[in-house]
């Protein structure tokens, strides 16, 4: 194909589309959203069907179909129950405990260290961004096995405290995150500082803390969520107390019968991650991108 | 830290500063390009040169602790047969890795593994369309991004239930199939012929969102004059796909791939969630913590832990080689 010949139809492609093309281009378009329709189905048909579940009473779950919406939408009894019976409203309250706590630990600890990492030269420092990169590799279900005893050495198994600790530890997305963002603060702000007489504590907790706060929205955004939805941890070191995964997962025992009330159980787990994603859907989008290409 | 403690710590104090404190100094005032910062008396270059460590330390200490140490103790833990209780460890050499590698019970988890990476094969390509069609134009296109990708979000549990409720006897699917005319659907979660495909499926269901997501942002990142250009060579959609997209995009769907194996030996939450690892739905990890934790069998946990953890370093050492190119450029 030359230039010429390509270039020609060009135009004419735009204005006229010959019947055929426009045939084709229609029942592309139509394949295209009939594809996007069924993807979106799929995902959203197990959803819907646990969230008509959940409305139902105990006498109606067992009549219907799982696809018949339920009679009364304004039935709340099964989410009550999976409030009260269920431990739902314990494992929230928990849950907040432990996600605010490691947040502001993660923060703070994370932003020093990516304070110390930009800032200073120093010897090691690659040998640090090593150690907290090969981490991220280091699987971290199986290495419970090895952690649970050192948790238990140290008295802190069964406490909400051994969960903070844990999931304190700083990730190399956040302070990647961090780092990238502190490089587009400019140096000259620090010396104007030390000029005023500023020690390097003052200069990072008075200027540079205050100048990250987007990148440390972005990390409390994607870090909560992970916390939120975080399983194996709080199943082996909170056995006797609820976070919200764990609560729901001894559903199982108590409710194994009652689907009603699991589902009600699962809604209300999956709603605020709903919310939150509504309103912060820009910001896990850009998490996730800036996690992904580390 | 340092300036306010000095005291004498004036500008002009240069007199009682040592030689090579000078000679640093000198070096960072023709670096810094007139910096005038507060001088520092001889004694504070220690402390200077600790600063950068104390604000390391809490985030150091806690790596150290919480995953350096343990990691250690995995490999002292796996040549030992302790059973997480008893005060004394006794050394038995290779003997728990022998096991991890012959003992058909421990061994035969790795093909349930199979099941996963398949499914991670059908997820991007899920993926791959979806993200395609939807970086160009399209009605609805937030709205159809949101729906394909918040079950990524969604808390593992929450999900465990939705899927157990799908596929119970008489549940959702199998009315759906009756529709169709499939009377007889199988026990999609009791026979363990089919458990596998189910949570397989599960764990497609859960994960296509974050590589749709991902492969978005990267086509995305293609320059649309690019598109302009093509189009106005007449070029069809399916030839910009195989010209601009998809070289584009290679290498994250390279490295989707390679993340795929160790993501599929690591698989854990579905399957112990839906069926505890009942009928032979068992994954590598669930056998660990059972080995660990039910069996109190620490020692050969150990060693199916330290196995596995070789294996996802090797296949990052393999992404390496495979993608050289791939910086991590972080200081």
């Amino acid at each position: 194909m030359t230039t010429e010949t390509v270039r020609t139809p060009g135009p004419r492609h735009r204005s006229g589309l010959t019947p055929l093309n426009r045939v084709r281009s229609m029942s592309a378009t139509s394949a295209k959203y009939l594809s996007l329709i069924l993807g979106a189905l799929f995902t959203l048909l197990p959803l819907s069907v646990v969230l008509f579940a959940s409305f139902k009473t105990k006498q109606e779950y067992g009549t219907t179909g799982p696809l018949t919406p339920p009679s009364n939408w304004l039935n709340f009894d099964n989410f009550a129950t999976a409030f009260t019976s269920g431990k739902m409203l314990e494992g929230f309250i928990n849950t907040t405990i432990v996600l605010v706590l490691s947040l502001i630990g993660t923060i703070i600890l994370g932003t020093m260290a990516a304070y110390a990492i930009d800032r200073f030269p120093f010897r090691g420092k690659k040998l640090v961004m090593g150690l907290f990169l090969i981490a991220t590799l280091i699987p971290s279900v199986t290495s419970q096995v090895a952690t649970f005893q050192l948790v238990n050495a140290i008295g802190l198994y069964d406490t909400k405290t051994a969960l903070v600790l844990l999931f304190m530890g700083t990730d190399i997305i956040a302070i990647y995150l961090f780092i990238q963002f502190m490089q587009s603060i400019p140096i000259s702000l620090d010396e104007a500082a030390m000029i005023d007489g500023a020690n390097r504590w003052t200069i990072y907790w008075r200027v540079i803390l205050p100048l990250l706060k987007p990148a440390i929205a972005t990390v409390v955004i994607i870090k909560g969520i992970a916390i939120y939805n975080e399983f194996y941890a709080p199943f082996l070191y909170l056995p006797s107390e609820g976070l919200i995964s764990t609560s729901l997962f001894r559903f199982k025992g108590p409710f194994g019968a009652q689907w009603e009330v699991i589902a009600a159980g699962t809604i209300l787990v999956i709603v605020p991650t709903l919310v939150a994603f509504l309103l912060l859907q820009r910001w896990i989008y850009r998490g996730l991108m800036a996690g992904a290409v580390k | 830290m340092t300036i306010t403690a000095s005291g004498s710590a004036s500008a002009d104090s240069t007199a009682v500063v040592s030689a090579p404190v000078r000679a640093g100094r000198l070096r960072g005032l023709i670096r810094g390009a007139g910096r005038r910062g507060p001088r520092r008396p001889a004694g504070h270059t220690i402390l200077r040169r600790l600063t950068p460590w104390l604000f390391v330390a809490g985030a150091l200490a806690l790596l150290l602790l919480f995953t350096y140490w343990p990691a250690l103790n995995l490999f002292y833990y796996s040549v030992t047969d302790w059973d997480g209780i008893d005060l004394t460890k006794n050394f038995v050499g290779l003997d728990n890795y022998v096991r991890v590698f012959t003992d058909p019970r421990v061994f035969s988890v790795f093909f349930v593994s199979l099941y996963y990476f398949i499914g991670s094969f059908v997820q991007m390509a899920i993926a791959l369309y979806f993200a395609t069609i939807l970086s160009f134009s399209t009605r609805f296109q937030n709205l159809f991004r949101g729906i394909l990708f918040f079950p990524y979000l969604i808390n593992g549990v929450a999900i465990g239930f939705v899927f157990l409720y799908l596929f119970q006897p008489g549940g959702t699917l199998d009315t759906m199939l009756a529709w169709f005319g499939v009377t007889d659907p199988p026990q999609w979660l009791g026979n363990p012929d089919i458990v596998n495909w189910s949570l397989a499926g599960t764990s497609v269901w859960r994960y296509t969102g974050l590589n749709f997501v991902l492969f978005l942002g990267a086509i995305q990142s293609i320059p649309r004059e690019l598109y302009e250009a093509a189009e106005l060579d007449g070029a069809s959609k399916w030839q910009q796909f195989w010209a601009l997209i998809f070289p584009g995009i290679r290498r994250i769907i390279g490295l989707s791939f390679i993340l795929a194996i160790s993501g599929a030996l690591s698989v854990f939450e579905i399957p112990f969630i839906m069926t505890g690892g009942a009928n032979g739905s068992a994954t590598f990890v669930i056998q660990t913590i059972q080995t660990a934790f039910s069996f109190r069998q620490v020692g050969l946990a150990s060693a199916m832990a330290v196995v596995l953890l070789a294996i996802v370093l090797i296949v990052t050492w393999l992404q390496r080689i495979v993608f050289p190119d791939e910086k991590v450029d972080l200081v």
